[in-house]
C-alpha cells in the first residue's frame, strides 16, 4: 500500500513542480495548491499506512499490540491542511487583485516593482 | 472507563509538579503578543487609541524578553512543556541563551517600529490592521526563537509570514501588489520545501523534539546515510530561501522596497534572520554530522551570497533597492559562520545576527527620513541633505560604517571574529569574501552619503546655487515630531554602544554558540536527570 501511495506522490510532486515552471501565475498557483497535497500526503505516509486497525493500547501493555498507523502524523497533516489552504487562499485574492491593477497574470510583464529600464546609479566624483 | 480500577504512575509521563512561576516567562513573548495582536484588532477602528496600544505591548515584550534573558543566563537553558507530558512527548518550549538574546533584540527592534509607525502609518494603514499585524509578526518572531519542537517552529514561520503578507500589501498599491505575489509563492515554496523535511525526519526517526532529535542523529552509525542527506540538503535549501542567500534570493530585492518604509524597515530586520536562526538550530545542534560534510556546499554559497548583496547594492540607484541587497550580503557573513562552524566562528555569526537586525532596521528607516526630507528615493533626484540636518548625515554615516564592519561601531567585532574563524578554519577564499564584500558596501554606503548628503543638491544644481526645497507631501508634520527621531536615536545608539562595549554581546554570542556547539545543557533541561 505504502509503495503505490509513494507512486502517487511523485507524481503530485512532478505535476506540482511541472506547473509552478510556468510563466501563468495562475498555473503556479495550482501548482503550489498540488505542492501542499504532495506534502501533505507525504507526512501521512510517513506514520505507516494500514487499514481498519485503531492505535489503541490494551489495559495491561504499554504498547500496541498489532502494528498500527502512528496518529501522530495525521494530526500533523491536519495542521499543515489548514495552513496550507489558508495561504492558497490568500495567495488566490492577491494573485486576482495583481491581475486587476497589472492587466496581465504573465510573470514577465509584472515589473512594476523591478522596472524594465531600470537606470544605473549616477558615476560622477 | 468501567473496569477494575488500573494504577497508573502517571509521573512517568507527565510532569505532576506545577510550573515555576519563573518559568511562565517562557511562553510570556507569544502570549504578550497575542493578547495585543487581538485586541488592537478589535480597536480596528479607533486608529488614535491604537498606536499607544500596540506600542504599550511592545514595551511589556519588551520587558517580558529582558526578564527572559536574565534568568536564562541566571539558571541556564529552562524548559516548558505543554499540557506536562514528559519530552518527548509534549510540545516543548525550551530557551537558550541563543533564543533569548535573538528574541530581546527582535523586541527592541519591533518597539522601534511600533513608535516610527505611528508617524509614518496613515489612518488607513492603521484601520487595515499595521498593529495587529506588527504583534502577530512579532508572536510567530519570538515564538521561532523560543520553541524547542521542530514541527512547532513551522507553525511559528507560517504565522510570521502570513502576518507578513498582510504588512506587505497595506495600501494596496500596485508595486506592492506585484512585490507580494514574488514575495508571497516564493516564501510559501520554501516552508513547504521546510515540511517535507520535517515530516521525513519524523518517519525516519518518530520525534520532533530538538533535543531528543540531536540525540538520536548522534547515536547514528552512519550519518551521512542518504534519507538523512535528503533532510539535511532539504532544510539547507529552505532555510537559505527565507534567509534569501543567493541563489534563492530573488524574492527579496524584488519586494522588499514595495511597502511603507516602516515595513520594510521590520521586514529588513528581523525576517532573514529567523531563516538563519533556524540553519544554526539545525545544523550546529541537531545534525551536526551533515553540517561537516555540507560545510564546502555551504562556504560556496556564502562567498556567493556575499558577493552578490554587494555587488547588488553598487548597481542600485534607488535607496531602499540597495537597501536590499546590503540585507543579502549582511546573510552571506553569518552563513560564512555556519560553514566554518567552530564555536567562535557560530558566536560570531550570531553577534553578525544581531548587528544585522538592528543596522538594517536603522537603515531603512534613515531611507525614509530621507525621503520625507528629499522627496525621493532615487540617488539622482536627491541632493542637499547635509544642508537641512547635519546631525541627520552623521548618523547615516555612522549607520553606513556599520554595515560596511568599519570601527568602532557594531558591524566590526562580528566581522573581525568571523575572518579570523576562517583563516582558522582554513578557508582564506570565505575570509577574502567577507573583505572583498566589506570594501564593495563601504562604496555603496559611501556613495549614497555622498549623493544624497554631500553634494549641493540634486543633478543638476548649480554649483554654490541654492538648494530647492523639495519635501514628500506632508512629510513636514512627521519630521517635526520626535516620533521618526526617537526610534532612529535608539537604534543608533545601540549600534554605537554595541561597537564600543563589545564584550556584554560578546559574551552573549559566545554563550549561544557553545550551548549549540555542546548540548548538554540543553539536553538536561529537555529531560531532566533521567537523559
Amino acid at each position: 500500500m505504502e509503495t503505490g501511495v509513494v507512486i502517487l506522490i511523485g507524481l503530485f510532486f512532478t505535476v506540482a513542480i511541472y506547473l509552478m515552471l510556468s510563466k501563468q501565475l495562475v498555473r503556479i498557483l495550482l501548482g503550489i495548491a498540488i505542492l501542499g497535497n504532495a506534502v501533505n500526503l507525504l507526512i501521512f505516509t510517513s506514520g505507516r499506512l494500514t487499514r481498519e486497525v485503531p492505535p489503541l493500547i490494551p489495559e495491561h501493555l504499554y504498547v500496541p499490540e498489532t502494528v498500527t498507523a502512528n496518529p501522530l502524523p495525521q494530526a500533523l497533516v491536519l495542521t499543515a491542511i489548514v495552513i496550507s489552504f489558508s495561504f492558497f487562499a490568500f495567495l488566490l485574492v492577491l494573485a486576482f487583485r495583481a491581475y486587476q491593477e497589472l492587466r496581465s497574470d504573465e510573470i514577465n510583464e509584472m515589473r512594476v516593482a523591478e522596472p524594465d529600464n531600470d537606470q544605473s546609479p549616477p558615476q560622477g566624483y | 472507563m468501567a473496569g477494575s480500577p488500573v494504577s497508573v504512575d502517571f509521573s512517568q509521563a507527565m510532569i505532576t509538579t506545577p510550573v515555576a512561576t519563573a518559568d511562565w516567562l517562557v511562553v510570556a513573548p507569544t502570549l504578550i503578543t497575542l493578547l495585543g495582536g487581538s485586541l488592537c484588532l478589535m480597536l480596528r477602528k479607533n486608529t488614535d487609541l491604537q498606536p499607544k496600544v500596540g506600542i504599550g505591548f511592545l514595551v511589556l515584550l519588551m520587558a517580558a524578553n529582558l526578564g527572559l534573558l536574565i534568568h536564562v543566563l541566571d539558571h541556564g537553558v529552562i524548559t516548558m512543556v505543554m499540557g506536562n507530558w514528559l519530552p518527548p512527548f509534549g510540545i516543548a518550549f525550551t530557551v537558550d541563551a541563543l533564543g533569548a538574546t535573538l528574541s530581546l533584540i527582535a523586541s527592541i527592534v519591533a518597539f522601534s517600529a511600533g513608535i516610527f509607525g505611528a508617524a509614518t502609518v496613515d489612518s488607513t494603514g492603521r484601520r487595515y490592521g499595521f498593529y495587529p499585524f506588527l504583534l502577530l509578526l512579532m508572536t510567530g518572531v519570538c515564538g521561532a526563537f523560543l520553541t524547542g519542537d521542530i514541527f512547532n517552529l513551522y507553525v511559528w514561520f507560517e504565522v510570521l509570514l502570513i502576518s507578513s503578507y498582510g504588512l506587505l500589501v497595506l495600501g494596496n498599491d500596485r508595486i506592492q501588489l506585484d512585490g507580494a505575489v514574488k514575495y508571497g509563492v516564493l516564501n510559501l515554496i520554501g516552508t513547504n520545501l521546510f515540511l517535507i523535511g520535517t515530516g521525513l525526519l519524523y518517519g525516519i526517526f518518530g520525534t520532533l523534539n530538538m533535543a531528543d532529535l540531536s540525540l538520536k542523529i548522534a547515536a547514528l552509525e552512519n550519518p551521512a546515510s542518504g534519507t538523512l542527506a535528503t533532510v539535511a540538503a532539504l532544510y539547507f535549501l529552505a532555510f537559505a530561501m527565507k534567509a534569501a542567500a543567493f541563489p534563492v534570493n530573488f524574492w527579496l530585492p524584488a519586494s522588499y522596497h514595495t511597502p511603507n518604509v516602516v515595513v520594510s524597515a521590520v521586514f529588513a530586520g528581523l525576517l532573514t534572520k529567523v531563516g538563519v536562526y533556524a540553519l544554526l538550530r539545525i545544523f550546529v545542534l541537531i545534525m551536526p554530522q551533515s553540517r561537516d560534510y555540507m560545510s564546502d556546499v555551504i562556504a560556496l554559497v556564502a562567498i556567493a551570497t556575499l558577493l552578490t548583496g554587494a555587488i547588488g547594492a553598487l548597481a542600485q540607484s534607488e535607496v531602499r533597492r540597495l537597501l536590499g541587497y546590503l540585507v543579502i550580503a549582511g546573510i552571506g557573513s553569518m552563513l560564512a559562520g555556519v560553514a566554518v562552524g567552530s564555536t567562535e566562528a557560530v558566536s560570531g555569526a550570531i553577534f553578525y545576527a544581531v548587528h544585522s537586525i538592528i543596522v538594517m532596521t536603522a537603515l531603512y528607516m534613515a531611507s525614509g527620513i530621507m525621503f520625507m526630507m528629499g522627496g525621493s528615493y532615487d540617488l539622482r533626484k536627491l541632493g542637499g541633505l547635509y544642508q537641512k540636518s547635519a546631525v541627520f548625515a552623521a548618523v547615516f554615516l555612522v549607520l553606513g560604517f556599520a554595515v560596511s564592519g568599519l570601527p568602532p561601531f557594531s558591524g566590526f567585532w562580528p566581522k573581525i571574529i568571523l575572518v579570523n574563524a576562517a583563516f582558522e578554519g582554513q578557508r582564506a577564499w570565505l575570509a577574502a569574501a567577507i573583505l572583498v564584500s566589506g570594501f564593495l558596501t563601504t562604496l555603496a554606503v559611501g556613495r549614497v552619503w555622498i549623493y544624497a548628503f554631500w553634494r549641493g543638491g540634486p543633478e543638476g544644481t548649480p554649483d554654490g546655487g541654492e538648494v530647492p526645497i523639495v519635501t514628500a507631501p506632508g512629510s513636514a508634520s512627521q519630521l517635526s515630531g520626535s516620533s521618526v527621531w526617537l526610534p532612529l536615536g535608539i537604534l543608533t545608539a545601540l549600534v554605537v554602544y554595541f561597537g564600543l562595549q563589545p564584550e556584554w554581546m560578546l559574551e552573549l554570542s559566545t554563550r549561544g554558540a557553545s550551548g549549540l556547539e555542546n548540548p548538554a545543557g540543553y539536553l538536561l533541561s529537555v529531560f531532566g536527570d533521567q537523559g
